[in-house]
């Protein structure tokens, strides 16, 4: 009697091997025709939320695809979380704006060629009453300052993105570790939800202007300091050190054709358009070819 | 609330207007989440049956095991299939990251637990002299299984039905095998949440009813397939 429930249990298995074998060559024919071609023409681009929430993707992605034959696997996530993936080879490109993390990350090897695509910039956003009086201020530090001195509900992202990134960055030169203080309020969330919770908490908090504009009208909050040349939102494209990673593991060829393809006359063009029609005023600044040092207004 | 109303506009507008992009969403979203639990019950009910009337060891565990299944996070489960089919994970030379495969993979996953332990529970509630006369009979553990399963039809229905339901609300894990990708694993759920992102909310919460509708749907033709009569001979 016993091996009856083994037989039984035998059965069970083998009926699910073979469900999973024949659903999963089924889905695999209709996804490609001829993978073994196909395999190099994928490339995965890890990038962040702000690029893919402000729908720039969605345009530079087709145009990418129709132009080269290639196909883009687009993962947003934090640019902490996109350079850690790189980091391990699980991406072929990356493009992100957390200049700091880039130099580190170019420091131990991992990419091979990191090219200015644009820029945008970000904003101290608050309620429009205003309670720690930093309006018009032109140095973001010294509005962190007068925040933290007025203990104003302060909203941190506190994800390892980009903006995240630089938030810590400007509590450093302000010379304040706000963390644990009950005024500190972290969402670790994306930056629309960030925003909609610093509405609602009639709070402070740093957003890119892309993500703010696209929820102005929604939230009741004010642009109170913008300008500071600390504030510049860089946007850069790196390729991946193949040398660091197994033999064919990275798409080599298609994570350069998207660099560059970052950097043509034609994707420019598109990135100063952008948002122009929805938000009356483009969202980038296309910067291909410049150096950094020359965007500091 | 007012976006709840502007909502409500904006999925019948979408329907009417029958949207290609709704089209493919829904279509992906169905193709994914039924695959999804075609395997799970294929997986789940033999188990549950296996518990509801086998005697065998480890049989405990297993129950305990579906139990906590039950209440898997489909973002753990996201993360973990995430590892295992990375370019460098044990079965990354398939290639199946951020393809709609992984995502019915991983919804499997949480899926198959609530297929088991439901089956399990309907099994229970059966007539225990059923069962006595169903051995009696002489009929093996197999011919046994399927016999209280059609004897329970309807509630095992019930138990794919929750799988499914399991499956195609799960956001997290599809998130994360998936990647969100605008025409090739954007779903339903996934677009709920990038049109949040995006500040989107009343297309969000159109996205949502239509959600609701095609869970209404599928749940309404497992019902009706459930009052069939049973087969003769039970």
């Amino acid at each position: 009697m016993r091996d009856k429930p083994v037989r039984i249990a035998l059965t069970v298995l083998g009926s699910v091997v073979l469900a999973v074998i024949l659903t999963g060559s089924a889905l695999f024919a209709l996804r490609s025709r001829g993978h073994e071609r196909s395999e190099r023409r994928e490339l995965i681009l890890a990038t962040t939320t702000s690029v893919q929430d402000s729908g720039l993707l969605d345009v530079l992605v087709p145009l990418f695809e129709e132009r080269t034959g290639y196909r883009v696997k687009p993962i947003a996530v934090g640019t902490g979380a996109a350079l850690a993936m790189a980091a391990r080879g699980e991406a072929d490109v990356v493009l992100v704006h957390a200049p700091e993390a880039e130099r580190e990350f170019m420091a131990q090897g991992y990419g091979s060629e990191r090219l200015l695509v644009m820029h945008n910039d970000f904003v101290i956003l608050g309620p429009p009453d205003d309670p720690a009086g930093i309006r018009g201020l032109r140095s973001a530090v010294d509005a962190l300052r007068k925040i933290a001195a007025a203990q104003a509900t302060w909203i941190s992202r506190d994800d390892g993105s980009g903006t995240d990134q630089l938030e810590k960055r400007l509590w450093r030169e302000a010379g304040l570790s706000p963390k644990g203080a009950p005024w500190y309020i972290t969402s670790g969330q994306g930056m629309g939800a960030t925003l909609t919770l610093t509405d609602q908490k009639r709070a402070y908090t740093l957003s890119d202007r892309g993500t703010f504009l696209a929820y102005r009208g929604r939230v009741d909050l004010d642009v109170l300091v913008e300008g500071d040349p600390m504030l510049l939102n860089l946007y850069h494209v790196i390729t991946i050190n193949p040398a660091r990673f197994p033999e064919g593991q990275i798409n080599v060829e298609g994570g350069r054709a998207f660099a560059q393809f970052l950097v043509s006359p034609e994707a420019q063009q598109a990135i100063a358009e952008f948002g122009r029609e929805q938000f009356g005023q483009p969202l980038f600044v296309p910067d291909a070819g410049k150096a950094e040092e020359q965007l500091g207004r | 609330m007012d976006l709840l109303w502007d909502g409500l506009i904006e999925a019948v507008r979408l329907i009417l207007r029958a949207d290609p992009e709704l089209r493919q969403l829904v279509l992906r979203s169905l193709m994914v989440s039924l695959t999804a639990t075609a395997l799970a019950a294929m997986v789940g009910v033999p188990v549950g049956v296996a518990l509801a009337i086998g005697q065998f060891p480890g049989r405990a565990l297993i129950q305990v095991l579906v139990s906590t299944g039950m209440g898997l996070p489909p973002v753990l489960v996201g993360l973990v299939v995430t590892l295992f089919l990375w370019r460098t994970g044990p079965f990354g030379a398939l290639g199946l990251l951020y393809t709609p495969s992984a995502m019915a993979l991983a919804q499997f996953l949480v899926a198959a637990p609530i297929a088991a332990g439901f089956t399990r529970a309907a099994l229970g509630l059966l007539e225990p002299d059923l069962l006595a006369a169903l051995r009696v009979d002489g009929a093996g553990r197999l011919a046994l299984g399927w016999e209280l399963v059609r004897a329970a039809l309807p509630q095992v229905l019930l138990a794919v039905a929750a799988a499914f339901g399991r499956a195609i609300s799960e956001v997290g894990a599809s998130l994360m095998v998936g990647g969100n990708i605008a025409g090739q694993t954007r779903i339903l759920t996934t677009a709920i949440v990038l049109e949040t992102g995006r500040g989107n909310f009343a297309l969000a919460i159109a996205l949502g009813i239509v959600l609701l509708a095609l869970a209404f749907l599928v749940n309404l033709a497992l019902g009706w397939s459930a009052r069939l009569p049973a087969p003769a001979g039970v």
